[in-house]
């Protein structure tokens, strides 16, 4: 941290990542066939914004990559190349090559291999122009090396720049007291003004008496506004419209700052006040204004130029005049900071170490404990509901919950660049084995806890591996089962019920069960006369040594089987499961919670023991009778819900706290589903409340438990156990679906 | 057996925590406990081994209790307020011990540790990693790694 410069290229590299993003963004509207100049100049602008800071750093060979990158996209620019799909295929590939480059000079690794080849490749595009392009490249690349940070600077914007036009007008405002009375404020004014035009602002608070002699109501500032660019006169004027009658305005045309100051003069010298800022910020103006009519007055000028040196002496005399001072301030500012940075931006961001948003995740998870244990002990102190102390309590709880929805937000980021990173997976798993795949993406705004995307990674590379080689047929097949050559992935991410859905879909030829199957038999997974149904044998692909070694190629068979993918899934929480239609093609989709940290959930008494279930897996809660429930098997029963069977779970028995009752006539139970649909009944003897519980993980301190997702604190200092209804219902006991217990999905 | 929770340290003496259970006498190397709390109930865990006596709330953290006299193939601790939870962490793990009472606090040469006899037969030896006398009562040195719950899940 020491080193400024080692900062600065910390924050360039930042920036290089969201240049990227929206290089590929651009590329990817590009390759639907947005063929407009703006995407074009996205991509340009991107990769020169690159270069340019590269520049600045020394990073030769990322300048040199950019560069011919960037020469290639100045011929498309220009329309001197046709945009045909192989085009934008290079571009995709150079874009995915810049990355690497971006990377290898951050980690000071070697540069990517293949840059040259794609480059040629690009440079080929051009023909005959590519050669003599070569040869300015080099000479330029040297040319680049002098650019300073041309980032954010180097945007198209519209602009005049300050000496290309003279000053068109010089306006005297000064505001009578009624203007403030009538609820008006000369900052906004003057705002709206710096939005038609470039001005340049000079706050004379000569006027303002000593603090004793300060009328508040009355005004004592005026302002001196120097317009530059294509405005009228009357446009200037509109801005003051309503204004009119409550103050002093004078419009010259010729810049008259040397008339500005004159009546004031001796007072002035007498009184020095004002805001510095201003008047050094007005200064240089007046001068650059000077190609224009020259000053014909300097000693306004000096008077000026002296403010500017006294004025820091002066006591800050708070009251009216000094806000009013304070307040003209930004308006000032801003049309210096539109000089420097044009760029629209996007909404203000801070960039925080996730470090600190971790630390306060947890402190916010020991906020919840506390107030549940504080609630707890308020409401075993017997105070009436409606005491001050409760209804203290239940505003401490609704802010504590906002607190906690807040931070969570925090740490949510759209799936977005995860999305990306696929898409770039798709181009190289797709080149390599020779199909043609499209990706598409959906729902990328989808915001998901930072942990879960960096732990999805993983799992869904392979995912979409899968999917390319062996979800997708070769284009011969699919042309011969009537589908287009080009295969489709599409990924998604959408909200469903408190959780975060993820599905990777592909159209191509579906399981086949058959050859599945008898994988299985052989590996002994199975045995051969079982009866699986369809989703079974699908979900014989996660068990752990499937291995589809005649099935798998170079590209997927890297070690990864799906039984991984699976179990990082559910060490985020989640589940897996796949559904497939022969020719058609086959989802996975993976089901995760929206946050490692809080849930909502239904606590709930079993045997005398506190258990928690995520309100998320819950559909309703029914009190049984004993005509709902039918015998199935000889242990095993389902209630009749509604002409639908639904399988009948006694968590007492399941979780080993007590046998199974004799009657669950009158008991309570909990309607939960699964990811598939399915549905089953878990009972427990009585439902406390619903609350927020913060998760704290088993994994750690003892490991995996079936049935149970984490632990939690409750109020009164007890670990509850948060369930996991679909994983319990898998490893259930009392359940004549033997073979789901080694399948489970 | 493992010799790995003993001391490492080149120090001539040992310092031991030495508790009851039943009618035995335990110790573990003190450097590796971190605090001793009195009883409290433990929430169950579904589908663990017996000896795991459950999992309380350690200002915040979840730790696991392992019942030490189950573990070592006697009666459970009786579990009332006279009984106490040795905190212990080895490596990276921390777990709670629950025996029935803490009883001294012991300055040993290193020289007077012998190794336990080779008897296989014995179910609780393999958790002992050391033997001494102090003022003709037999001490067990307890090896940790291979009482705490993690390595039981790997066995079982």
């Amino acid at each position: 941290m020491s080193d400024p410069m080692a900062e600065i290229k910390a924050s360039f590299f930042i920036e290089c990542e969201e240049l990227l993003e929206s290089l590929q963004d651009a590329l990817s509207d590009l390759d639907e066939g947005a063929d407009d100049g703006e995407t074009i100049n996205v991509v340009f602008r991107a990769v020169h914004s690159i270069k340019g800071g590269a520049g600045a750093f020394g990073l030769d060979a990322l300048v040199a990559f950019a560069h011919r990158f960037e020469t290639v996209l100045d011929e498309l620019r220009a329309g001197r190349l046709d945009l045909t799909p192989e085009a934008v295929k290079l571009f995709f590939q150079a874009a995915d090559l810049l990355a690497d480059e971006i990377h290898a000079a951050r980690e000071g690794s070697r540069e990517p291999e293949a840059a040259e080849e794609c480059l040629q490749a690009l440079e080929a595009l051009l023909g005959d122009r590519g050669a003599a392009h070569r040869a300015d490249a080099e000479d330029e690349t040297e040319a680049a090396d002098f650019q300073p940070m041309g980032l954010a600077l180097d945007l198209d914007f519209d602009f005049t720049p300050e000496d290309a036009s003279p000053a068109s007008f010089t306006l005297q405002f000064r505001p009578d007291g009624a203007l403030y009375a009538s609820g008006n404020e000369p900052l906004q004014l003057l705002r709206a003004l710096a939005e038609i035009a470039e001005v340049s602002i000079m706050t004379d608070a000569s006027a303002v008496p000593p603090l004793d002699a300060l009328d508040p109501e009355e005004n004592h500032l005026s302002w001196t506004v120097q317009i530059t660019g294509d405005v009228t006169e009357d446009e200037i004027r509109e801005v003051f419209e309503f204004v009119e009658d409550v103050c002093q305005i004078d419009i010259s045309s010729m810049p008259k700052s040397s008339e500005t100051p004159l009546p004031e003069q001796p007072e002035l010298e007498s009184e020095p006040s004002g805001d510095t800022d201003e008047d050094e910020k007005f200064e240089p103006d007046a001068e650059a204004n000077g190609p224009g009519p020259v000053d014909p007055a300097p000693p306004p000028t000096n008077e000026i130029a002296e403010i500017a040196t006294e004025a820091p002496a002066r006591t800050p005399d708070p009251g009216p005049a000094e806000q009013q001072a304070e307040a003209a301030k930004p308006s000032a500012a801003q049309p210096a900071a539109s000089n420097t940075a044009p760029a629209a931006e996007p909404g203000a961001t801070v960039r925080v170490d996730i470090e600190r948003i971790d630390r306060l995740v947890n402190l916010v998870g020991e906020l919840v404990i506390n107030q549940a244990m504080l609630a707890q002990s308020v409401t075993e102190a017997g105070l009436p509901p409606n005491s001050a102390v409760n209804t203290g309590l239940e505003a401490f709880m609704m802010l504590t919950r906002d607190i906690q929805d807040s931070v969570m937000m925090i740490r949510a980021q759209p799936v977005k660049p995860l999305f990306q990173r696929m898409a770039r997976i798709v181009r190289e798993a797709s080149s390599a084995i020779g199909k043609d795949v499209r990706l598409k993406t959906e729902g990328e705004t989808t915001e998901v806890d930072k942990t879960v995307i960096e732990r999805l990674a993983d799992p869904l590379t392979h995912m979409i591996r899968n999917a390319v080689d062996h979800g997708l047929e070769t284009p011969d097949m699919r042309e011969a089962a009537g589908k287009p050559r080009e295969g489709v992935v599409i990924l998604s991410a959408h909200h469903r019920s408190g959780r975060v859905v993820i599905e990777v879909s592909d159209d191509g030829g579906g399981i086949d069960r058959k050859k599945v199957f008898e994988k299985a038999i052989e590996k002994g997974l199975v045995a051969s006369d079982a009866q699986l149904s369809d989703s079974e044998i699908d979900n014989l692909l996660f068990l752990p040594g499937f291995s589809t070694a005649d099935l798998v190629s170079a590209l997927s068979g890297r070690g990864v089987g799906m039984d991984v993918v699976k179990s990082s899934i559910q060490s985020l929480g989640g589940r897996i499961s796949i559904t497939s239609e022969p020719g058609k093609g086959s989802c996975f989709s993976i089901s995760l919670p929206l946050t490692l940290a809080v849930l909502d959930g239904m606590v709930v008494n079993v045997a005398g023991e506190t258990l928690v279930v995520p309100l998320s897996s819950i559909l309703e809660t029914a009190t049984l009778t004993s005509e709902d429930i039918r015998a199935l098997g000889p242990s095993t029963n389902v209630i009749h819900l509604r002409g639908a069977f639904v399988p009948l779970f006694d968590l007492g028995a399941e979780l080993g706290y007590r046998g199974p009752k004799r009657s669950y006539s009158g008991d309570v139970v909990l309607l939960t589903a699964q990811e598939d649909g399915a549905r089953s009944a878990l009972v427990v003897d009585s439902i406390l409340e619903q609350r927020q519980v913060v998760i704290k993980g088993l994994q750690q301190s003892y490991g995996h438990i079936p049935g149970v997702a984490a632990a939690t604190i409750l109020g009164d200092g007890q670990i509850a156990l948060i369930l996991d209804p679909a994983d319990l219902v898998q490893t259930a006991s009392g359940n004549t679906r033997a073979i789901d217990i080694s399948l489970a999905g | 057996m493992t010799e790995d929770t003993t001391p490492q340290n080149d120090a001539a003496e040992v310092e031991l925590l030495s508790f009851r259970l039943g009618e035995e006498e335990y110790s573990v190397d003190i450097m590796s406990v971190r605090e001793i709390r009195g009883w409290t109930r433990a929430t169950p865990l579904p589908h663990a081994p017996a000896f795991i006596r459950g999992v309380i709330n350690l200002r915040g953290t979840v730790l696991p209790v392992v019942d030490l006299s189950i573990r070592l193939g006697m009666e459970p601790v009786a579990g009332d307020a006279r009984n106490v939870i040795i905190v212990v962490q080895v490596g990276s793990q921390t777990a709670g011990l629950l025996v029935d009472a803490v009883s001294d606090i012991l300055a040993l040469p290193r020289s007077e540790m012998q190794s336990p006899p080779d008897l296989n037969a014995d179910i609780s030896q393999r958790y002992i990693s050391a033997l001494t006398i102090v003022d003709g009562r037999m001490i067990r040195i307890l090896d940790l790694t291979s009482v705490l719950p993690q390595e039981a899940i790997e066995a079982a």
